[in-house]
């Protein structure tokens, strides 16, 4: 018989830790009670509920207007900065500055931007979230796209530059579609990082267009419950669909 | 075009950013067209309004919370005070203290995904990143549904009869590092699997042919391989635990103050701004300090390994 | 600074989210701000020429007022938002023009910016509707006589517990700071400076408004002590732990206390508490201050204000307008009916001046004790 693994403990604890929260949110969000410390019955009201509730529909709206603007602008400053930082240039400062925002903690940058905001007399609303998301969004894709840059054969630009082409040319007929699966990952991971966020949000939104996250956040202190727990099942069940979706396509292009 | 052939061959076994000779103006056109619109936007969305803060810590606050901009020192013998020195050391255990159980936890974890069939590992993997996908806050709240003293684990325990009066779990430090160590777990998993993932398993049998047992092949082998991956975790779960407000308001009940409440007070609350900097300041002042430590022993840990 | 609270029937306070939030400095170009003194107003102007910009907690006030007030009298409304005192404080007190014609803030408030000449004195005879105040509401030591900003609402902060987890009725502050071994680990305090003070400046008998180093110094001592046996700090959702059982006694707003459950019941401690006031001021850079007097005047208005008592369950100091509260609503929620007379036994707060580093010091002190 095999000896029994000791790893197996601290193993099923990280994944008994993880979970438990989350299948009590589950099963909560399909309780009768309006407190989390009754079960009064299944039922599906919080659903209904979550649904009707204006502040989380305009909420996830206004999350999903900053997260794709944010990663429009990151994927293109990003992708750019990539290209510099591995073909134009050795400094290392450039380099320090590229990951910085990946590193800063989140409440440094929230703060920093909230000033300069501020003494600029720039009205806070969804574009000074935007603006700032962009911030890490780029570092990010920048960091993204640099690996796959490490991959791509150079001889192609090369014989590209030999036969003639410029170099824009060049960039946008080579290099990118070499770097489109890097682009999208880079994309992806901005995307899915700005629509979590919340500390830079919270500094710099403005009263008026709160993000989802804020929206939460209101929600969790006022204390009001079991809609939360409906949102935070679906939250799930959406990110679980892309999970499989992304399995599957990355199965897809392997076999290729 | 012939008199660049020469670096053009070179290039091809050194593909170094200036493997290729371009023409001067070319070269300065291409750099200036891939970093300028980055590197300029970072400077005005990130290195501006970081130079704005660090000239707050010199100036105070009006009366109303404006910035006076008179220069003083002020601020930073307010943070040598022992009540907010205080703080940053309650934060600094707090988060050191969720680094380590993560370390603990997901070592363990990360090592046993590892050595999984391939199929599976994705699967275990996707396991642990998951939960880091439903919204943070919501993470969070899940908690206090579970610790309160009406809540799930109370009743649990007190319906099983283990306890006769609820156990006081939530409002407390354990409470914080417990949602801390929750939000940040998955950060130690994936850098330490990747480490562990790319060791040459034939050292490790190695080790074994040569008579280790398991645990001196762990101590002698694997760690001391995968400590690079293990400096990143700890650096990946220590720096947000530190700046974080959300946990310690939410878990904490208030009781537990951490340097992020007391940077987002400063801001929101006491709208003292050039104090709040301060603090800020501090906090980035101790993470380059530790990520020069790790910068360090990331190096000595190369230079060991060659030798 | 008072948080507010969205209306009572909205099952989701998540409008609030967005009043969490920080707001910017000044939006409109300032010219020249106006001089020092009070204006001379045209009682005859053309206010369907005038537009105003007012700024308020959100949900503090009824959302279609704007429009409705716009029907009325003619002037077009724009509402801004601020989530404390501190935000709009800072946009107004920032050197420019504001843009802004009406604030709401708290009394202590409007009383720091008349000292800085800020305000616009009231203009009496522009607002006819103040003759439905109390004549109580008169007597606010921050602006006796309402010569420069104009109450909205007011109440008190007291005792709000289970009457059957509790087993005896409190009364005093102490049963909140030391309160007996079964309620250990079950009260709350208000984590907001002036909230988090008053326990304890009322139980050893200070003024709520003390600034007396040795007073505040005793004052942190209390409250460390009684940080020992608090289940935690909360301004907003003590209810709720008071509706499940987790806590059997909580600091709070007399209009936040669910009295709406039968076990729930709000008492003043012995040793008194506060008169807390959120009040409506005009600006001094107001452009249409006609127009921002007719606004006040409209929310005097007993149909506009009394909607505040219905719906936020804060008095006004309305009496008009609480007359026509429904009456089961009286019924559910009695701290409703406490006369004018007796809430003015509470203490105001007033501006603290410079004194105000000293309490946010000692609240985070407490807090990181």
């Amino acid at each position: 018989m095999r000896r029994f693994n000791w790893l197996y403990i601290p193993a099923g604890l990280t994944y008994l830790f993880l979970y438990l929260p989350i299948v009590v949110l589950v099963i909560m969000s399909f309780n009768a009670a309006d407190t989390p410390y009754r079960w009064d019955g299944f039922d599906t009201a919080w659903y209904g509920r979550l649904f009707a509730d204006r502040a989380v529909r305009e909420g996830l709206i206004n999350t999903l207007v900053v997260a794709t603007g944010a990663t429009a602008l990151s994927a293109v400053l990003g992708t750019l900065l990539a290209v510099g930082l591995a073909r134009h240039t050795r400094s290392k400062l450039l380099d320090a500055i590229a990951v910085a925002p990946a590193v800063l903690p989140d409440i440094v940058l929230a703060i920093g931007l909230l000033a300069f905001y501020t003494a600029v007399q720039f009205t806070l609303g969804l574009h000074s979230i935007l603006l700032a998301h962009a911030v890490f969004g780029t570092a990010f894709v920048a960091a993204v796209v640099r690996t796959r840059l490490a991959h791509v054969d150079g001889s192609l630009e090369e014989a590209s530059r030999d036969l003639g082409a410029t170099a824009p040319q060049t960039f946008v007929r080579i290099t990118l579609p070499s770097l489109a699966p890097g682009i999208v990952a880079g994309a992806l991971l901005a995307f899915s990082l700005s629509i979590d966020e919340f500390v830079i949000a919270f500094f710099t939104a403005g009263p008026q267009d709160p993000t989802l996250p804020i929206v939460i956040y209101s929600m969790v202190r006022f204390g009001v419950t079991p809609e939360i727990n409906a949102l935070a099942t679906l939250l799930l069940a959406v990110s679980f669909t892309f999970v499989i979706a992304a399995q599957r396509l990355s199965r897809l292009t392997e076999s290729f | 075009m012939s008199s660049t052939l020469a670096p053009r061959r070179a290039a091809r076994t050194d593909p170094g950013p200036h493997g290729r000779r371009a023409p001067r103006r070319e070269r300065l056109v291409g750099r200036l067209a891939t970093l300028g619109p980055g590197i300029g936007y970072l400077t005005v969305f990130m290195l501006v309004p970081l130079a704005l803060v660090l000239s707050y810590t010199l100036f105070h606050r009006g009366r109303f919370g404006g910035v006076v901009h008179e220069a003083s020192t002020e601020n930073f013998t307010r943070v040598a005070d022992g009540l907010y020195l205080g703080v940053i050391w309650t934060s600094v255990k707090l988060a050191g203290l969720t680094t380590l159980l993560a370390l603990l936890l997901g070592y363990p974890t990360a090592y046993l995904i590892a050595r999984l069939p391939r199929s599976w590992r994705t699967v275990a993997l996707v396991l642990v990143v998951l939960p880091f996908w439903t919204n943070f806050l919501i993470r969070t709240y899940a908690w206090i549904i579970l610790l309160n003293s009406e809540g799930v684990l109370n009743r649990a325990l007190t319906g099983v009869g283990v306890i006769d009066r609820p156990l006081e779990l939530l409002y407390t430090p354990g409470a914080v590092v417990g949602g801390l160590l929750y939000a940040y777990l998955p950060l130690m998993v994936l850098p330490l699997y990747s480490a562990i993932e790319r060791l040459d398993p034939q050292l490790r049998e190695a080790s074994a042919n040569l008579g280790a047992r398991p645990a001196r092949t762990f101590w002698s082998v694997t760690l001391p391989l995968t400590l690079p991956g293990v400096l990143t975790g700890c650096v990946f779960v220590f720096v947000p635990s530190l700046g974080n407000f959300v946990i310690p308001e939410l878990l904490g009940g208030g009781r537990t103050v951490m340097v992020g409440n007391l940077i987002r007070d400063q801001f929101l609350k006491a709208r003292d701004w050039p104090f709040g900097s301060t603090l800020a300041l501090t906090v980035i002042a101790l993470l380059v300090l530790l990520l020069m430590v790790q910068a360090w022993a990331a190096r000595r840990l190369a230079g060991g390994n060659r030798a | 600074m008072l948080p507010f609270r969205p209306a009572r029937r909205t099952a989701v306070p998540a409008a609030l989210a967005a009043g969490l939030v920080l707001a910017l400095t000044a939006c409109g170009g300032a010219d020249d701000a106006g001089a020092a003194g009070a204006d001379t107003l045209d009682p005859n102007a053309d206010l369907s020429k005038q537009k105003i910009t007012v700024s308020n907690w959100d949900g503090y006030m009824p959302e279609d007022l704007p429009a409705k007030f716009k029907a009325a009298k003619g002037p077009a409304v724009t509402v801004t938002k601020h989530a404390t005192n501190e935000e709009i404080m800072a946009k107004l007190t920032a050197g420019a023009d504001s843009g802004i014609d009406v604030a709401f803030v708290s009394g202590q408030f409007a009383q720091a910016l008349a000292e800085q000449g800020l305000v616009e004195p009231i203009h009496a005879d522009l607002v006819p509707n103040l003759k439905n105040l109390y004549p109580e509401a008169g007597q606010l030591a921050y602006d006796k006589g309402n010569k420069f900003s104009v109450p909205y609402t007011w109440g008190t902060t007291g005792l709000c517990y289970r009457t059957d987890l509790t087993g005896y009725t409190p009364d005093s502050w102490q049963d909140l700071l030391s309160p007996k071994p079964q309620l250990a680990k079950k009260v709350t305090m208000m984590a907001t400076e002036r909230w988090l003070m008053l326990p304890a400046q009322k139980a050893l008998g200070f003024s709520a408004n003390t600034t007396d180093a040795d007073q505040l110094a005793e004052v942190k001592q209390k409250l460390l002590e009684a940080k020992k046996t608090l289940l935690a700090y909360d301004d907003t959702t003590f209810g709720d732990r008071l509706k499940s059982g987790e806590a059997a006694l909580v600091e709070a707003w007399d209009g936040w206390c669910p009295t709406d459950d039968p076990k729930i019941k709000f008492v003043v401690p012995k040793e008194g508490s506060d008169l807390w006031v959120d009040t409506m001021v005009i600006l001094k850079t107001s452009k249409n201050k006609e127009a921002a007097h007719a606004f006040i005047n409209y929310i005097l208005d007993p149909d506009n204000h009394s909607w505040a008592a219905e719906n936020i369950l804060y008095k006004v100091p309305n009496a008009a307008a609480m007359a026509k509260v429904d009456a089961k609503l009286l019924g559910t929620h009695p701290q409703l009916k406490t006369a004018p007379a007796e809430l003015l036994k509470g203490e105001v707060p007033v501006d603290l001046g410079e004194a105000a580093t000293a309490y946010t010091r000692i609240a985070t002190e407490v807090s990181a004790g």
